[in-house]
């Protein structure tokens, strides 16, 4: 495996090399496995924090991406659970989404298969709608989903049962909507917020239900409203949009970034990582970026987060029942 | 005009030594990824985000450098399909049908340069209509729903019947192989997995690159252990310049599949590969009165080429002015001006015009230098053709390997694509055409996504999926295909008892 991989690296440099310019490849030490294609959002995770571990000097090394992408994750979680659970140098970028994934049983193993380091942003769930729609508020869009629930078409960047869906319905049950009310609502899912937004902007559906992050620049233009953030907090690029909270609703959406090690990491070394992260989170270049992405700076390490973790699997996995997503 | 100022601005960003000299590192880097088999844009830009970090450089250079390297794959796309009949990335399959049959007759130099200027062609149209309609041509592309890409997609597969030149229930049953391989995976829209057979591995389905790595280039290779291992590729090299005869024969092409190309580039999703069906398909209809086509055609050189780097050009479009990547290499593109806290979406060409401005200059930019450093570049490839085969085709083989590794990281990838080289082996003793197996695999995702999307939004009502203007004429447009290319199959039969089966 490995000299495949610096063949390959290899094969890249002498490309490089044959184009003029020799690059030199400085020692990877740490590698972090983004579970999705370059792209996504735990590419991100990776590619962002990482940098950011050598340029604020938390680290020495750089940090190396590895793209292991399939199965929302379950391809990654097989491979650290399968043949690097003891690997000390590897971080996995992991979220709310992959705990969604864990709960309804689509990851081979459970969250104590790993071990959870932290989150250190999350984004926020919003509920959007065009700016032309016939609903203002939350109000005028539950009315109308309660008067005829199954002429509600909701989009987003999920899978029916994946987050951005069940985001919806914990809502829709949090405001007073009966499970059999709500289950009958139709939806969209996209391959991410943006398409989702664009093409309700094209009347294809009416509302969306993705992170606030990747559609921010729809709402600064005025082309969509949000309904509600589904925050405690109200978001700090759109301070004026009601929330959750502020609306009286106990619930909220975050789709939280962190990151998990290998089961078998050593105490030692897990407890290096977490102080590692909190370093970092205590920068303010990871406030910038954190905040230039639409995230918002939450910490939560070590035994800590994996409570939450924890936690979180468990209600998703309830709510997951009651809708009928699992048996 | 505002835009004549705007553009001129972006040419003082771009033409500073330090961009130039980026721009002209990565059309180079760019040709040579693109070149190889299995790895396109998507790795190419992959590979150098993290160089664009270590440099230090700024979002403008990064940019630059990416769209170089992005363009420049595009042009290199089409050297191995054309020398090797392996094609380089996905836009490039339909490269092959011509491009390798006019090698085969000695006019590999021809059919290089030709692509290559179709390229420019092509590249060109396509920045122009950035430039002078971006924001305009994004609102058109909100209103084109799912129903509408099915749309499109049905025309897309309607067409591939009279691509392949041959037996039409073959194609048809190729075509049904490749859907059914694009099936494999999780469910778009309810997350069930699908003949998985319980692995995670095959949770994302097909890589379709790693699907054409393995039918093309493996297959080859299972073709050549029958025999001829001394043979050398091809004999003749001919002419390393081209002649302006050849270049204005396939001009007709290369603007028509421009156009074409350029369409589909706009339309988020459909992407190069996609433009250079559609533009392949549409100059076979135009032009091919003497069924030349797939013999060697330059025509068949130029339209696709020249939609293809068209459609790369357009899909930046939906990515700067809606955030919608049209393809995997602006996804990419897109997640790295992201982590530069730029924004693209309807607010980018009003908040960050020197960014907008410097990418689109550069554009100008790499598509000349990539004109400039093709043409030498013909010589150096032709020279590979004499090598024997039993030279080429192992270093080819371990690109292959190596190529398939570095994008999947698993070895499961590599099993994908023996398995895929087995099947192509196959299929080819079969006589049955690759190209519409590799376009069901490469297609099919996409276009069962849109039909789901589609029917969850009617709410299982088929009634959707003819209900707009816009799929109505796309399915009147595949109708009206099918009938003339019925009209052409009969009036083109020989007399009754000939043998209707040839190749």
């Amino acid at each position: 495996m490995k000299f495949l991989k610096l063949a390959s690296l290899a094969v890249i440099g002498t490309a490089a090399a044959a184009g003029g310019i020799a690059t030199a490849t400085p020692a990877l030490a740490t590698d972090c496995i983004a579970p999705s294609d370059p792209g996504g959002g735990w590419d991100f995770t990776c590619r962002t924090i990482g940098r950011l571990l050598t340029e604020t000097g938390v680290i020495d090394e750089t940090v190396q991406t590895t793209n292991v992408s399939g199965g929302t994750g379950a391809v990654a979680f097989a491979r650290v659970a399968g043949s690097r659970a003891d690997d000390e140098n590897l971080i996995v970028a992991t979220s709310s989404v992959a705990i969604t994934q864990i709960a309804q049983g689509k990851y081979p193993g459970g969250t104590d298969t790993m071990r959870w380091l932290a989150m250190l942003g999350a984004d926020v769930g919003v509920l959007v709608v065009p700016a032309d729609s016939p609903f203002q508020t939350l109000d005028d869009f539950l009315a109308a989903a309660k008067d005829n629930p199954s002429s509600m078409v909701v989009g987003g960047s999920s899978a029916a049962g994946g987050w951005d869906h069940l985001r919806l319905l914990m809502l829709a049950g949090e405001a007073g909507m009966e499970p059999d009310a709500y289950k009958s609502m139709r939806w969209v899912n996209f391959n991410s917020g943006s398409p989702a937004v664009t093409q309700m902007l094209g009347g294809q559906v009416q509302a969306v239900t993705t992170d606030i992050g990747e559609i921010g620049g729809f709402v600064q233009s005025g082309d969509i409203r949000i309904l509600v953030a589904m925050s405690d907090e109200p978001i700090p690029a759109f301070p004026d949009a009601p929330t959750t909270a502020s609306l009286g609703l106990e619930m909220t959406g975050y789709n939280w970034r962190g990151f998990y090690v290998g089961g078998d990491v050593s105490d030692e070394a897990y407890d290096g990582w977490v102080e590692k992260m909190k370093a970092l989170y205590d920068t303010p270049e990871w406030k910038e970026a954190a905040q230039a992405n639409g995230l918002i700076p939450i910490w939560r390490g070590g035994a800590e987060f994996s409570e939450y973790v924890d936690q979180q699997a468990a209600d998703t996995e309830a709510v997951s029942r009651e809708i009928g997503v699992i048996n | 005009m505002d835009t004549l100022a705007f553009l001129a601005q972006g040419f003082a960003v771009a033409m500073t030594p330090t961009n130039l000299l980026l721009a002209l590192f990565g059309c180079i880097a760019g040709t040579m990824i693109g070149s190889l088999p299995g790895l396109g844009p998507v790795n190419g830009v992959a590979i150098l985000i993290p160089l664009a970090f270590t440099l230090g450089l700024d979002p403008t250079s990064a940019l630059i450098l990416l769209s170089a390297v992005y363009y420049g794959a595009m042009y290199g796309g089409r050297i191995s399909s054309i020398i090797l009949n392996i094609p380089g990335d996905e836009p490039a399959i339909m490269t092959t049908l011509d491009g390798y049959p006019m090698a085969k007759k000695g006019k590999a130099a021809e059919a290089l340069a030709i692509s290559g200027v179709a390229s420019f062609i092509g590249a060109t149209v396509a920045t122009l209509g950035l430039t002078l309609f971006a924001p305009l041509l994004a609102k058109a592309a909100i209103y084109f729903g799912p129903a509408d890409y099915f749309a499109l997609y049905v025309l897309a597969f309607a067409t591939i019947g009279g691509v392949s030149g041959m037996n039409p229930m073959k194609t048809l049953l190729a075509a049904c192989i490749g859907l059914m391989l694009a099936t494999v995976g999780l469910d778009p829209s309810t997350g069930t997995a699908r003949y998985t057979g319980g692995s995670y591995d095959l949770y994302d389905g097909f890589d379709p690159i790693v699907a054409i790595v393995g039918l093309f280039a493996i297959s080859e290779m299972l073709m050549l252990f029958e025999g001829n291992l001394g043979a050398t590729a091809i004999p003749s090299v001919g002419r390393v310049v081209p002649r302006m005869k050849d270049i204005l024969f396939s001009l007709g092409a290369t603007l028509r599949g421009s156009a074409v190309g350029f369409i589909a580039g706009i339309l988020p999703g459909a992407g190069a590969s996609l433009g250079a069906v559609m533009s392949y398909s549409v100059e076979k209809r135009v032009s091919d009165k003497n069924k030349t086509f797939g013999t060697g055609d330059p025509r068949g050189v130029a339209a696709p080429e020249a939609g293809n780097n068209a459609a790369s050009g357009a899909a930046l479009i939906p990515m700067l002015t809606l955030g919608v990547p049209g393809s995997g290499t602006t996804a990419v593109m897109l997640a790295m001006l992201i982590s530069f806290n730029v924004q693209p979406g309807p607010l980018l060409f009003q908040n960050q015009p020197d960014i907008v401005w410097g990418l689109i200059a550069s554009l100008y930019i790499a598509n000349i230098v990539l004109l400039v450093l093709n043409i030498p570049f013909i010589g150096l490839f032709t020279r590979l053709l004499m090598l024997p085969q039993w030279v080429l085709m192992p270093f080819v083989l371990i690109v292959s390997f190596l190529g398939v590794f570095a994008i999947s990281n698993s070895v499961h990838g590599l099993l994908v694509m023996i398995a895929f080289g087995v099947l192509g082996y196959v299929l080819r003793k079969m006589e049955i055409s690759l190209i519409p197996v590799v376009l069901g695999v490469l297609l099919g995702g996409d276009m069962e996504d849109n039909l789901r999307r589609a029917l969850s939004i009617s709410g299982g009502d088929p009634w959707i999926l003819v209900h707009s203007p816009i799929s109505i004429g796309l399915y009147i447009a595949t109708a009206a295909l099918l009938v003339i290319a019925f009209v052409f199959a009969e009036r083109s039969t020989p007399a009754p008892g000939t043998s209707h089966n040839v190749k």
